[in-house]
């Protein structure tokens, strides 16, 4: 018994010392200043990009891992998991290396179509679904190979095409593990702070995410900081309660 | 002065414990845990430092360590404005050098620093560019261009302020296209190549080597940061952290900032 409430103190201090420490009087000004603003919806825009960019790659991903019996897939499930163990910043770096302008991918995007994702918002949303996707696709893979394959093929007994199957009967009997995994996928992305300020920089409205703009604010006016630390908290509250019970379960 | 006296309460409970053990079991007299009647300095000096320091204090701790066999120099870099905070928050630092004379201050107002704090060195900013200078950079005038892509430090950071006073004793706009963290991450997107040109230290540029090529302008004059160092109040080895500063801003000190592309005060 004691040892949870030691876990569950641990947890909760760190944030009721947050909403202790908030500026209460200065939060309405500060709220709906431009900077709070810029930063809340570029957060909240790129985190929901992100997820949907996890969500076309991460599902056919899942699916080849889980369904697919191609060889070497614990290999290739392994390198999938990478960017959920490696440090953010470390992502960032290799992102830079990979896809900036004399990156081995990225400086052709800049000599052929002129493409150059460092310091853009595009940029942010691709750091951000590199650090998300391993949730979304583990979380998709899990549900997959816990779900039963036979219903799948009764509904091709029945005349299905492969494309109608999947629509219709795998994606909603994986549907709380996909749930939980783009609940997860979103929350990392929101607050992914080492690969976005590695690859894409920092620049108020364009790649200004809100753990960017903590982090700054935190030197010349900690006060800003904490409000908007508050802010950030209480979205991320407010997506859990919308969500429930159902992110919690997995099957 | 900086700080040599008052160091007794402040002393590590190690040092204590082995001076009271060293005292108990041969009997000494009167020198005190500080190890002070030979003046030797001894233990670990942890030394905050902006991160253009980096290349020259680095050169200048291994000289002060070899000056002082037993002591052990132990840095932070980052942003002087990052660092202040660190030390206004308790972070357990002996030195504090900043590049600019406001962040020593900050730490100063909170009643962290211990004695006056001096000034060591000078710097200048000067236009860094990926070498074959890709983005044709001449002047300050081209940081207005949007079609270029620049880096620039965050304006709370030191190099960041004296960007902006360059810019307007220049006239110009910036358009930057990212704001860093501080100086050395806006070198790195220049070594990389990632950007056509930052603004940084002469110091950087020096310490890049063939990394960067570097164009001065005039304007820099406009902006010269007074680098400061101090000893901290709550230092846990005072005595090393006065040796430190009095080391920095000796003559020897002096030659190795001015070959590293510092200007002496």
């Amino acid at each position: 018994m004691l040892p949870a409430l030691c876990g569950l103190a641990f947890l909760l201090i760190p944030l009721l010392g947050l909403v202790a420490r908030t500026p209460w009087t200065s939060v309405p000004g500060r709220l709906f200043s431009a900077e709070v603003g810029q930063a809340l919806r570029l957060s909240l825009v790129c985190a929901s990009a992100a997820t949907v960019l996890c969500l076309v790659f991460g599902i056919p991903l899942a699916w080849l891992l889980a369904r697919s019996g191609l060889p070497g897939r614990g290999l290739v499930r392994a390198l999938v998991t990478v960017p959920l163990v490696l440090p953010p910043v470390v992502g960032g770096v290799a992102l830079l290396l990979a896809l900036g302008r004399r990156g081995f991918v990225g400086r052709y995007l800049h000599e052929w179509f002129g493409v150059s994702l460092p310091f853009t918002t595009a940029g942010v949303i691709v750091a951000e679904a590199f650090v998300a996707m391993p949730f979304l696709v583990i979380s998709v893979e899990g549900a997959l190979r816990a779900a039963d394959p036979r219903f799948e093929e009764a509904a091709a007994t029945l005349g299905a095409g492969r494309w109608y199957a999947f629509r219709r009967v795998t994606l909603p009997s994986v549907a709380p593990g996909l749930v939980a995994g783009a609940v997860l996928c979103w929350a990392r992305a929101l607050g992914e702070f080492g690969a976005t300020i590695t690859f894409a920089g920092n620049f108020p409205g364009r790649t200004t995410t809100m753990p960017l703009a903590v982090y700054l604010a935190l030197e010349s006016d900690p006060d800003a900081a904490i409000v908007l630390s508050l802010v950030l908290l209480l979205v991320s509250v407010a997506v859990l309660v919308a969500l429930r019970e159902r992110w919690m379960v997995t099957r | 002065m900086t700080g040599r006296t008052g160091s007794r309460s402040r002393r590590g409970p190690t040092l204590l414990l082995a001076a009271a053990l060293a005292c108990a079991a041969g009997g000494c007299g009167a020198t005190g845990p500080a190890g002070d009647g030979s003046g030797a300095v001894t233990g670990t000096v942890t030394v905050f430092a902006a991160a253009s320091l980096t290349e020259v204090f680095t050169e200048l701790g291994e000289a002060f360590e070899a000056a002082n066999p037993g002591v052990e120099v132990v840095f932070g870099f980052a942003a002087s404005s990052a660092l202040a905070r660190q030390i206004t928050e308790g972070a357990p630092a002996d030195v504090f050098a900043s590049a600019a004379p406001e962040h020593l201050r900050q730490v100063g107002d909170e009643g962290s620093v211990s004695g006056a704090p001096v000034v060591f060195a000078r710097n200048r900013l000067e236009i860094a560019v990926p070498p074959g200078n890709p983005g044709a950079i001449v002047s300050l005038a081209e940081f207005a261009d949007p079609l270029r892509t620049i880096a620039l430090c965050a304006e709370q950071v030191p190099c960041g302020a004296a960007a902006a006073r360059v810019f307007e004793a220049a006239g110009v706009v910036a358009v930057p296209d990212t704001r860093e963290r501080d100086v050395k991450a806006v070198l790195t997107k220049v070594t990389l190549g990632e950007v056509d040109a930052g603004l940084v230290y002469r110091t950087d540029v020096l310490a890049a080597g063939g990394k960067v090529e570097g164009i001065e302008f005039p304007q820099a004059a406009a902006a010269v940061n007074d680098y400061q160092i101090a000893a901290l109040a709550e230092a846990p080895n005072p005595v090393a952290a006065a040796a430190f500063v009095d080391f920095v801003t000796s003559g020897r000190a002096g030659s190795v900032l001015a070959a590293a592309g510092f200007d002496l005060p």
